[in-house]
């Protein structure tokens, strides 16, 4: 028994797509928030092989890395530090259940009739790459961002360097009782600030007064 | 058993709408929002790499690198906005943010 390539294609395609699928609908429904990031992990793993399967292997590798590497992990983070009251957060998800999910089925059903109607006739790319183009996606995404979008990529370092800067200044938190120097104070203090020179009257005088006082006190 | 660009847009669209549930049954959670928006802008993606494919346009992939870009941004400062809520409320409900009052 032999397979065509469609039909290995096929099988491949909806392996990823269901798993995607179910991943997505435990993402949403999971009791425990740490469950539901490791189910994005998984989401966005199918996703990568969906793109694996449509020839854009440099950004289904940049999912992964990006995504799983980077931005779930920053997610798992954040729900093992928080302490979470859960039967709070999730006190009417019941009530919601049956007509959230209408309404997804209402979406669905809607969106999926005009694109079939409108797209299930293109079974083959109906411009295919070129032979350059589809032989090395990275070489030609490459080519695309450094050349004819150049300055979107200039935008996007920026909107990064932003995302940290702001990622940092909203959590930094100085401890009020932290017993740093502050070398700027220390550099710019004068000897006025550190030394008080006041006029009082000689020792001399000061014994004779107190003498005086105690004579005057005994008459 | 030819896979058609219809496939792959009904698959973004399931997507979609799986998150648009998300958003409505966890509408407290802000943590489960945030994978919510996650994961539409997946979807989003999904379909920008068909159309790149079927129609033979490398441009569909570049927008989705910027895309993959702006949503890592959005993350970080948005689970930075979580972190700064939770110290300061003790807690993430959607529905205890009502402190901005006009």
């Amino acid at each position: 028994m032999t397979f065509d390539p469609s039909t290995i294609f096929a099988i491949f395609f909806y392996a990823f797509a269901g798993l995607l699928v179910i991943a997505a609908l435990r993402v949403v429904t999971a009791p425990n928030p740490v469950h539901a990031a490791l189910f994005l992990v998984l989401a966005f793993f199918c996703a990568s092989g969906i793109w694996m399967l449509l020839q854009a292997e440099f950004l289904s590798l940049a999912l992964i890395l990006v995504y799983v590497g980077a931005v779930m992990v920053l997610f798992l983070f954040v729900v093992m530090m928080l302490d979470l009251d859960l039967a709070h957060l999730r006190r009417d998800f019941k009530k919601y259940l049956p007509v959230a999910f209408l309404m997804g089925a209402v979406i669905v059903l809607e969106l999926a009739v005009v694109l079939i109607r409108s797209f299930i006739g293109t079974r083959a790319p109906v411009h295919a790459m070129s032979e350059e183009l589809a032989s090395n996606n990275t070489h030609a995404l490459g080519k695309l961002i450094f050349v004819n979008y150049v300055y979107a990529f200039e935008v996007a370092g920026v909107i990064l360097l932003v995302a940290i800067i702001a990622a940092v200044a909203l959590t930094l938190r100085r401890r009020k009782d932290s017993k740093t120097q502050n070398i700027a104070d220390q550099v710019a203090v004068k000897a006025s600030d550190r030394l008080r020179i006041v006029s009082m009257p000689s020792e001399m005088d000061a014994k004779q007064d107190a003498e005086q006082n105690r004579r005057g006190r005994k008459e | 058993m030819t896979i058609t660009l219809a496939h792959y847009l009904v698959l973004s669209a399931i997507l979609f709408a799986t998150s648009v549930v998300g958003i409505f049954l966890n509408r407290r959670n802000l943590i489960i929002l945030l994978m919510a928006i996650e994961l539409m802008l997946l979807s989003v993606n999904i379909n920008f790499i068909a159309f790149s494919h079927f129609l033979g346009d490398m441009a569909g992939q570049v927008f989705v690198f910027f895309i993959l870009t702006v949503a890592a941004a959005e993350a970080a400062i948005g689970l930075a906005i979580l972190i700064v809520l939770f110290r300061k409320l003790d807690t993430i409900n959607a529905e205890d943010l009502d402190r901005l009052k006009g």
